[in-house]
């Protein structure tokens, strides 16, 4: 089968280059002018104010006028006194919805990708959270876990608790809530990519594995499994990436609170701006770049690379 | 080949279709304010049409709208209408500040006078008034507050206010409680209250962490009755929270109600709205905040204006108590504006009687006293009001710090939630603070920093 597959491929490329002298390089059928228009709202829209805030960075800014003040801004940064926490934060919260929606996500795909009755009504309800605006949510969810008056409690009240606890208001809670949340948001979209890997997996495999004699929970371990893996990485990456950016759930959920305790590194950046200080939250958002890169980076590569070797 | 051949001239149709939706979106979006505003301006000379930026809090737009009707029906020639759009806190305060810097500012907008007026850069970006006659009407003591060393801004709009702590007459009647001039008599009272069965003695609201400041904030007549400089040396970076002991005790106040579990049970997540509630139905007995609450509270309730009192942040001696006072928010113009006559007349407006009397007359209560020469308060004001008022006869009020000082820490809220809900401690809190503080400073480009 793969046999006929590259020779088919390998005969079919002498063909194409019909005029073009072979050994000059390839051109594109295409002018360059086509990229213009992409490149054009590339530049203005992300190049430019990319380079500008390594430059606004260095500033005093107050939108009419700017201070070039060198690294006084990241100095300034550095010692907030709630930075350190936040950073803590965003690593607790990157690294709980990130391995969350890997676990879940695989064990949803599994249990979806089975014959089940409801099947795609089912993969619609765990995809729909996807679609909702996390700003919705976020409100949604700061009332149901009102401490008080919010259905969680009312409903832990009704089984006889006398108080529920206090999801979005103490201090050593309301990070892990806003996660959970997070994770509920989050897990449909590593569902749908978990499924996608798994219909495409051969049926084959799990035809031998049957023949030798393997058991659902082998199947899964060492056919599904590894053969997840590259569904697994990228699974990984996005939900990393959008855990250590994440805002807007928080914002909406905590703002940060109670006091700074739920703080994360993209609402000390936020509140920066808020407050006006434009030059130092654009720091903020450098560091952050940073702090991304410096994480998934090496992570991609790592992972990409046992990929490889698999 | 044929197949890029084929699908050139579908590209190019395409492309064509989508050129000409993009432009007749654009023309209907554009002709049609065009035609209703012709519309509405009928074969007469056009009046030149005014617009006033306010925020969304109701008894703002009630009170800019009130104005404006008077004015309007003064002045034929002018129209001015009230946009009640701008978010409140620091949303508003961005967007403000990039309108101004891009050259879209509204005509007109109602912003607050004192320290956040200095972030707008009022020299560069807002029409000076300083020369303008009208200006001799407004009092003496509320024009430094909309000034900077090089220009005046701002007409007052709305009354100055106290900053001190509301109380259900009612429930201090029915226990027999006198109303406190020191910090621990009031202390002692809210004990008493608790230890009566009543849940919300003294009610904060942390769900709106704004409100969370009003204790210390409103403590600083006690911080100015001692040292009346002390702002300046805070400006100048001589002062701090953490080192100067009255300071410090607007913080220790704070604790004192998070140690001594005074507050009510849910104050993490209580909002302003469910407070005022709260303290209008007669549940609550005490919620520190500005007056301007009691409009909301009267309204809600309207046996609020006889059973709700007021008194100032006590001290810790009695022969000190005395209010700290919010000097009332002002109408500006940006500095390129294109009506200049227009905006001057209606500033002239503001700063006259006719205004107080439009809004009076307009049914929207006034929480405190004018600041325009010749506005009177009416007899039946609501019994909080009439409380405050001693405190101004007397003499003993102080400006709010922000009043004085050009620099506030963005985070005074967070870190006093912090405070009263137990997480930090007052020394800790205040040296935080003081830093804070040093980012605005800086900001701002003052000198000793």
């Amino acid at each position: 089968m793969t046999d006929t597959l590259t020779r088919s491929g390998s005969d079919a490329k002498p063909e194409t280059p019909t005029q073009a002298n072979p050994k000059k390089k390839k051109r594109s059928p295409y002018p360059i002018w086509f990229y213009a228009p992409a490149g054009i709202i590339y530049t203005t829209l992300f190049v430019v104010p990319t380079f500008a805030s390594f430059y606004f960075a260095l500033t005093r800014w107050t939108i009419f006028e700017s201070e070039f003040i060198g690294l006084e801004n990241f100095q300034t940064f550095f010692s907030e006194p709630f930075l350190f926490e936040s950073l803590i934060n965003t690593m607790i919260f990157a690294v709980l919805t990130s391995g969350a929606k890997v676990v879940l996500g695989l064990l949803i795909a599994v249990f979806l990708t089975s014959q089940i009755i409801a099947r795609g009504w089912l993969r619609s309800v765990v995809f729909f959270p996807v679609l909702i605006s996390a700003v919705g949510i976020g409100a949604t969810f700061a009332v149901l876990l009102d401490p008080w008056e919010g259905l969680v409690n009312q409903v832990i009240m009704a089984f006889g608790a006398e108080q529920g606890p206090g999801w979005l208001t103490d201090p050593n809670l309301a990070l892990i809530s806003v996660a959970m949340v997070d994770i509920w948001r989050g897990v449909g979209l590593a569902v749908l990519i978990y499924i996608a890997g798994i219909v495409a997996i051969p049926q084959e495999y799990f035809e031998a594995a049957k023949v030798d004699g393997a058991n659902a929970f082998k199947r899964f371990w060492h056919v599904t499994l590894p053969l997840m893996r590259p569904a697994t990485t990228t699974v990984i990456i996005l939900s990393l990436i959008g855990g250590l950016r994440s805002f807007d759930l928080i914002w909406t959920m905590t703002g940060g609170g109670p006091g700074f305790s739920s703080d994360v590194l993209a609402s000390v950046v936020y509140k920066q701006y808020q407050a006006g200080f434009y030059g130092l939250s654009t720091a903020g958002n450098v560091v952050l770049f940073v702090v991304v890169a410096i994480i998934v980076v090496p992570l991609f590569w790592w992972l990409n690379r046992r990929e490889v070797e698999q | 080949m044929t197949i890029a051949r084929l699908h050139r001239p579908a590209a190019v149709g395409a492309a064509v279709i989508a050129g000409a939706l993009i432009l007749t979106s654009c023309s209907s979006g554009t002709s049609e304010p065009e035609g209703s505003s012709s519309g509405d301006g009928g074969e007469m000379t056009d009046p030149v049409e005014l617009t006033l930026l306010t925020g969304t809090v109701e008894l703002n737009v009630q009170i800019a709208e009130a104005v404006a009707a008077g004015f309007n029906e003064a002045n034929p020639d002018i129209v001015v209408t009230v946009d009640a759009s701008m978010p409140s806190g620091s949303e508003g305060d961005n967007l403000l500040k990039t309108r101004l810097a891009t050259g879209d500012a509204p005509d007109m907008f109602w912003y607050n006078s004192g320290s956040l007026l200095q972030a707008l850069n009022p020299d560069s970006q807002l029409l000076n008034i300083a020369d303008q006659s009208f200006l001799s009407n407004v009092q003496e003591s509320f024009i430094p507050t909309v000034s900077t060393a090089n220009g005046t801004y701002g007409v007052p709009i709305d009354v100055a206010g106290g900053g001190g702590i509301f109380y259900s007459i009612p429930i201090y009647e029915e226990l027999g409680l006198e109303v406190p001039t020191t910090w621990d008599e009031f202390v002692a009272n809210t004990q008493a209250i608790k230890d009566a069965g009543y849940d919300n003695a003294l009610i904060q609201s942390f769900g709106d962490t704004w409100t969370s400041q009003i204790i210390m904030l409103a403590d600083y007549y006690n911080i100015y009755n001692e040292d009346p400089d002390w702002a300046d040396k805070y400006t100048a970076n001589e002062a701090h929270y953490a080192d100067t002991p009255i300071a410090l005790r607007s913080f220790e106040k704070m604790q004192d109600l998070a140690d001594e579990g005074l507050l009510n049970k849910d104050f993490a997540s209580l909002t302003f709205d469910q407070a005022l509630e709260r303290m209008a139905n007669g549940e609550g007995a005490q919620y520190p905040m500005l007056m301007f609450a009691i409009d909301t509270m009267v309204d809600l309730y309207p046996e609020s204006a006889d059973n709700i009192g007021y008194f100032a942040i006590p001290g810790d001696s009695a022969s000190a108590n005395g209010l700290t006072v919010w000097m009332p928010p002002a109408i500006y113009a940006p500095a390129d504006t294109e009506h200049q006559a227009e905006v001057l007349r209606f500033m002239e407006y503001v700063a006259s009687p006719d205004a107080c009397a439009a809004r009076l007359d307009a049914g929207v209560a006034a929480g405190g006293p004018f600041v325009v020469n010749g506005c009177t308060l009416p007899d039946d004001v609501p019994q909080a009001i009439k409380d405050m008022l001693p405190y101004f006869d007397n003499g003993n009020t102080a400006p709010a710090l922000e009043f004085l000082s050009p620099i506030k820490g963005p985070s005074l809220e967070q870190i006093l939630v912090e405070v009263g809900s137990g997480i930090r401690d007052a020394g800790d809190a205040a040296a935080l603070y003081d830093e804070d503080v040093k980012k605005q400073a800086q900001q701002l480009g003052l000198d000793g920093w």
